[in-house]
């Protein structure tokens, strides 16, 4: 391993820690930064918020001081706060008292995973060779009229796609359904009539995200390939009388791809903001409805312990595909 | 006909289209600075009132759009939302883009390790989801304005800019005629602004495209949620305010698709645009 290596993978890892040492204190600091008491806000504003009489407010507010600890020093306070973290404490929820929030999350947790993982690997390797296709010579027409149609798609926030399918394919023709990650019936066991369910549900939300961003894929493929095709490697490898279809894959596409890698850790984070987004418009019971309803009810932990997840676990797949992404390159490792 | 005759053939037709997408884009956005400047003119505000008209009512001679559940003339209403979410990504894309462009010459011109800790913050919060950070401070802040709104939209879209312009400066400080200019004697600061700056100019421009429309989607993502300024007549409050009262479900089309199509067209015009003007001023793109 030369030290360039190492130097790369040093300068990630600096920057995984700070990405979730800047979280972490920011979700700590904020509520402290502003004035007045934080708890008696807190339960003011749920007051106001109405609804739910039966929460037992003094066991809030007893369990509120507890955990910030209001009385001791702020930089005690700190030290508490890391300390929760590492024992996967993101505290109470108020509107499920006393549910703890990690829980919730983890409940959450593999319905945004499952969707957002299928959707965003999907978008990315057909809108990839779409783009490819379409900056290469001989382009069919099918391809030269629909990819451009997507790209300007892309450009469309996806959550309002979302809303666009809801009411074509849900209202107007009822082939899917309009909200949920499941029937509410369903009791949820490893079977196939679940599965079907649960993917029947994801139809809709599975389509907005990746006719949302096939055509980003294929925008930046596209001009990757362009730059490409001017290269003497592909003359060579064409006056070598290689089969066409080698010199796309090997040669074309092989090379184009790798900045679409780095294009896919940079991206990421604007692809999981849509996402929630979509999760909101179909009441699908991953992160983005959690956040949404917590931020409805003023959910302060669960809010706060949303967000850390996302940054937190959004670093960790950053460092992991940086990491890996030496292996699909090897000018780098030298 | 050789492969490489057919993509210079392609890359020709290319070239002519280039104007027509910068054309599109531009007529696009023409259109809707149009409604902007003229909207709250035409409309009467009172008209975009709670209670103001009679709710749920369907497009017709008297109410071209309908009208929401709150009993507001749609037409109205997007003819005032429209102006309001422009102003706020101009003014978040702006503060953005200033921003941005004073970290990256700074970036660029003095290098080091201040050049390393700048690169590493910015990387660092263009791979945070954005909507996560804005949803602790906009979900703090006891009430939300458009100003303070276009500054936590800001907060989070200097980053491309800021890198953009930094790339930039460093190409253009190894040119000749910065060098001219040193031997000349013009101190660094000198150097900046009469050398460099102006050849950045154009990178800019450009980024302040992108930087807007990031601005716009964060802002109309933000009220879409919930947390945008409440009094504030905006495409996205709109959104939130369908969404709560189950328009699609409900079938109130003219409620959620107004909207819709108005932001639709406004980042399908900002991104011909950027593509147009992209190939314009990098006339290398489309000759490969």
């Amino acid at each position: 391993m030369s030290s360039d290596l190492l130097r790369y993978i040093l300068r990630r890892l600096v920057q995984l820690v700070l990405v979730i040492f800047v979280a972490v204190s920011v979700n700590f600091l904020i509520p402290r930064l502003l004035p007045g008491d934080p708890v008696a806000t807190l339960i003011a504003r749920m007051q106001t918020a109405g609804g739910n009489q039966s929460i037992d407010i003094a066991a809030i507010s007893a369990s509120y001081y507890e955990k910030y600890g209001l009385d001791q020093p702020i930089l005690s306070q700190y030290l508490n706060y890391w300390g929760d973290l590492f024992r996967l404490d993101l505290g109470v929820s108020f509107a499920n008292f006393p549910e703890k929030v990690t829980n919730m999350i983890l409940r959450a947790l593999p319905w945004s995973v499952g969707l957002l993982s299928a959707a965003t690997l999907f978008s990315f390797f057909v809108g990839s060779w779409l783009g490819a296709r379409l900056a290469w010579p001989g382009a069919g027409r099918v391809i030269r009229t629909t990819v451009p149609a997507l790209m300007v798609l892309a450009a469309i926030p996806f959550y309002l796609l979302a809303i666009i399918l809801v009411y074509i394919f849900a209202v107007e023709l009822r082939w899917f359904p309009p909200a949920g990650g499941v029937e509410t019936t369903r009791i949820m066991r490893f079977e196939i009539p679940t599965l079907l369910d649960v993917l029947h549900h994801a139809v809709l939300p599975f389509s907005a995200i990746a006719l949302g961003n096939i055509g980003f894929w294929a925008l930046g493929m596209r001009s990757q390939t362009v730059s490409i095709l001017g290269e003497d490697y592909i003359t060579f490898a064409e006056s070598k009388g290689l089969a066409p279809r080698r010199v796309f894959f090997w040669y074309g596409i092989r090379n184009a791809f790798l900045p679409q890698i780095t294009a896919l850790a940079l991206s990421l984070g604007a692809v999981v903001s849509g996402a929630i987004l979509v999760e909101v418009i179909f009441n699908y019971p991953g992160l983005g409805t959690l956040l949404y309803t917590a931020i409805r009810g003023q959910d302060y932990y669960v809010i706060q312990g949303v967000v850390l997840v996302l940054i937190v676990s959004l670093a960790v797949m950053l460092f992991v595909v940086d990491l890996i992404y030496p292996l699909l390159d090897p000018r780098i490792r030298r | 006909m050789t492969d490489a005759a057919a993509a210079n053939r392609a890359s020709r037709r290319k070239a002519s289209r280039v104007d027509g997408t910068l054309v599109a884009g531009l007529a696009l956005l023409g259109l809707i600075a149009l409604i902007s400047i003229l909207g709250p003119l035409l409309s009467e505000p009172s008209l975009a009132d709670v209670g103001a008209v009679r709710p749920r009512r369907p497009p017709s001679p008297d109410f071209w759009l309908g009208t929401d559940a709150q009993g507001r003339d749609m037409l109205t209403l997007m003819l005032n939302a429209t102006p309001n979410t422009l102003k706020m990504g101009l003014i978040a894309g702006m503060i953005g883009v200033g921003f941005g462009t004073l970290i990256g010459l700074i970036s660029g011109q003095f290098g080091g390790w201040i050049d390393t800790v700048i690169s590493v913050i910015s990387d660092s919060l263009m791979t945070v989801p954005a909507i996560a950070i804005l949803v602790i401070i906009a979900g703090n802040v006891s009430e939300m304005t458009t100003l303070i709104m276009a500054l936590v939209v800001a907060s989070l879209s200097w980053m491309f800019t800021a890198r953009t312009v930094r790339a930039q400066v460093l190409t253009v400080k190894e040119r000749g005629y910065v060098e001219v200019a040193r031997v000349n004697g013009e101190g660094p600061m000198e150097i900046l602004f009469r050398e460099v700056m102006p050849n950045v100019a154009p990178y800019i421009l450009a980024s302040f495209v992108g930087t807007v429309s990031a601005a716009i989607l964060a802002t109309i993502g933000l009220e879409a949620l919930g947390l945008g300024a409440q009094n504030e007549l905006t495409l996205g409050n709109t959104i939130y305010w369908a969404q709560q009262s189950s328009a699609v479900l409900r079938g109130f089309w003219w409620w959620w698709a107004p909207p819709i199509v108005i932001i639709a067209v406004i980042f399908v015009g900002l991104f011909l645009t950027s593509v147009g003007f992209d190939r314009f001023a990098n006339p290398r793109l489309g000759r490969e």
